[in-house]
């Protein structure tokens, strides 16, 4: 189901959580609503559930203005942060839930549900857990369990709140990977909120960026990645050097490749691994000297200094792969220079 | 003030080292505190016993099968009858509003549903004279609809539903403060109405507190004194309840009679206990 949103807007208060929120997300995307703390996209995620009602703007499903309907009518399938699984309930009762409540004409017979549930704790490949609590199963079980019961009901819409928020950062991987391939299989349109960037990049097939309640860029994650809409698209994806051109010495940058694309942009943000390093004789004139670097795994972190600056000057870092780290055989204290391959210019 | 929190978790810990304190003092707190109960409360309730029986058992049953014991003691369940199911009502609906609604004055209602256990209970039954006794605000109305309130059992029940509804609430509010709404919006995004989640998702979970708030409200219900004493007009046989049939008995130094039907709300306040401990226990176990 395709899901529009038109000029929403919320106050908390005297806080404005959301102003002027425009959003087309077409049927069978998984959309990650990607922002700090305090953007404003839980409350998007909850307007577009009817858990909250927005101030202004319109909310539409499938074409339908659903923005005063009830959140028992729309249809969706929502996942809480903390899982909210019903504690009194055993597991095959949390995800017999939806199916029991509906009216009586709608309602399936006790076996259809039986199987039904079943084959839903099989889909999330926890079936051998179904008459265990919610508190005897660890945070990840207890995530796909309440995945498996907002599936249950069969929504035209699924919403999940910082679904891995809570997990361990190797259960957070695992799941991640999982959710992608589910969405795959079932293909229901899903909205996910986070505020890890690696988290929307690695699951989502578009990106929306939100901050201070207004959205700065939407796009899939190489859109967003490669082309960032301004700075701070820019800064909050992925690792990025900013370099202000405006400043006095900032020559020994342009020697290094940095050209402004325009005459009136300023400040550049150039990504580590566009930063080409190359060892320099003892002898040769250096712009930079290497001060540290850290294991990425994959990747070597290069922090440089450039020559010549006082302590206050912030670090350039520089990411290059592992294997080319040996051959260059650096070490700390060496002398380097540098060369820029992209950068992106903001004003 | 019989506010008791329960307990939220009963898993044994080692007791840290750092706080163990040195023989002697841990002893002589602990024979503190037992003596203390043992003084103030097995004691006299021992006594209550002694001297209810203290004529022989063929005394203790004569004095409760009296009439006007008899009577104290249907009117006493009666006034628990109403007030306990009216007032697990308005505490349900006053934790619910508190805690899953913002609206101007909530702080000021948390703070009203307190007032009971802050005033002193004569002045509660004063205020209920004030309003429908004879001099009162609606005395001459109520003459004129031929309708009594005060020194009947209407009153008694009144000042009864007064007295006792902060317990259920004050229960409750804790808990749905801290367990959240997420339960209930799940339910809600699940296509539950709002009845349907009450009934499968909310009371569930507070069962527990509820039925202990109910256990309280019922002790006192059956045992105030103070405002009842106030509104009843100790009218033998039709407006005494068992405390206030106690209180009558042991003025006219009929001692049997008075300890026999304080044993009977001894024998409720123990029951109330056991059951309390039961519930505790119940939940300590999920």
């Amino acid at each position: 189901m395709s899901i529009l949103l038109s000029n929403i807007s919320k106050q908390f208060g005297a806080f404005s959580a959301l102003s002027n929120i425009n959003l087309e997300i077409p049927e069978g995307e998984l959309v990650a609503l990607l922002g700090p703390s305090g953007c404003g996209k839980t409350t998007l995620l909850r307007i577009i559930a009817g858990l909250e009602q927005a101030d202004k703007g319109r909310v539409l499903l499938s074409g339908v203005d659903k923005t005063t309907q009830n959140v028992s009518k729309r249809g969706i399938g929502f996942v809480f942060q903390h899982y909210a699984l019903f504690r009194h309930m055993t597991v095959f009762e949390n995800v017999a839930f939806g199916l029991r409540v509906k009216p009586r004409r709608e309602r399936l017979d006790n076996e259809t549900i039986t199987k039904k549930v079943h084959a839903l704790l099989e889909l999330v490949q926890l079936d051998w857990l179904h008459d265990r609590y919610p508190d005897q199963l660890s945070g990840g079980q207890r995530q796909r369990i309440a995945l498996a019961r907002a599936l249950a009901v069969e929504p035209s819409v699924l919403l999940l709140d910082e679904p891995f928020g809570a997990l361990d950062a190797s259960v957070r991987k695992d799941l991640r990977q999982w959710l992608r391939n589910l969405h795959h299989e079932l293909n229901v349109t899903s909205i996910f909120v986070t505020h890890d960037q690696e988290e929307a990049m690695e699951v989502a097939s578009q990106v929306v960026v939100l901050n201070h309640g207004r959205i700065e860029q939407q796009g899939t994650p190489s859109d967003i990645y490669d082309h960032p809409a301004n700075a701070f698209v820019s800064r909050f994806i992925g690792q990025t050097n900013i370099f202000d051109m405006a400043e006095q010495d900032a020559d020994w940058l342009q020697i290094a490749g940095l050209l402004p694309t325009q005459k009136e942009s300023k400040i550049a943000h150039v990504r580590p691994h566009d930063i080409i390093i190359e060892k320099t004789s003892a002898n040769q004139d250096a712009p930079a000297t290497l001060k540290d670097w850290q294991h990425l795994g994959a990747l070597i972190r290069l922090e440089l200094v450039k020559n010549g600056s006082n302590a206050n000057t912030p670090s350039v870092f520089a990411e290059m792969p592992n294997e080319q780290f040996k051959q260059l055989a650096l070490s700390r204290g060496d002398k380097v220079a540098l060369q820029i391959r992209q950068a992106h210019w903001f004003q | 003030m019989n506010v008791i929190q329960l307990p939220v978790n009963k898993l044994v810990a080692p007791k840290p080292q750092a706080l163990q304190d040195p023989d002697w003092v841990r002893w002589s707190l602990i024979t503190i505190a037992i003596s203390f109960i043992g003084l103030f409360i097995l004691l006299p309730l021992g006594l209550v016993i002694v001297k209810a029986f203290s004529k022989g058992i063929e005394a203790y049953w004569s004095a409760l099968s009296e009439p006007d014991t008899l009577s104290a003691i249907k009117l006493t369940l009666i006034t628990a009858a109403v007030t306990v199911p009216l007032n697990t009502l308005f505490g349900v609906t006053a934790a619910w509003a508190v805690t899953r609604f913002d609206f101007k004055g909530k702080s000021l209602l948390t703070t009203l549903i307190d007032l009971p256990f802050s005033v002193s209970p004569v002045i509660s039954g004063f205020i209920f004279v004030l309003l429908f006794g004879a001099e009162g605000w609606f005395g001459d109305w109520l003459v004129q609809h031929q309708i009594k309130i005060i020194f009947t059992i209407s009153g008694i029940v009144l000042a009864t539903l007064f007295i006792t509804f902060p317990f259920v609430a004050r229960q409750l509010i804790p808990l749905m403060q801290e367990m959240g709404s997420q339960e209930e919006e799940a339910a809600l995004s699940l296509g539950a109405g709002g009845w349907r989640t009450f009934w499968s998702v909310t009371l569930p979970n507070i069962k527990w507190a509820l039925l202990y708030g109910v256990l309280l409200c019922n002790a006192r219900a059956m045992g105030e004194f103070g405002a009842v004493s106030v509104v009843s007009g100790h009218i033998r046989g039709i407006t005494n309840t068992l405390p206030l049939h106690v209180e009558v008995n042991y003025n006219e130094y009929n001692i049997v009679g008075a300890f026999a039907s304080a044993s009977i709300l001894a024998a409720l306040a123990v029951l109330t206990l056991i059951l309390k401990t039961a519930l505790e226990w119940q939940q300590a176990r999920r």
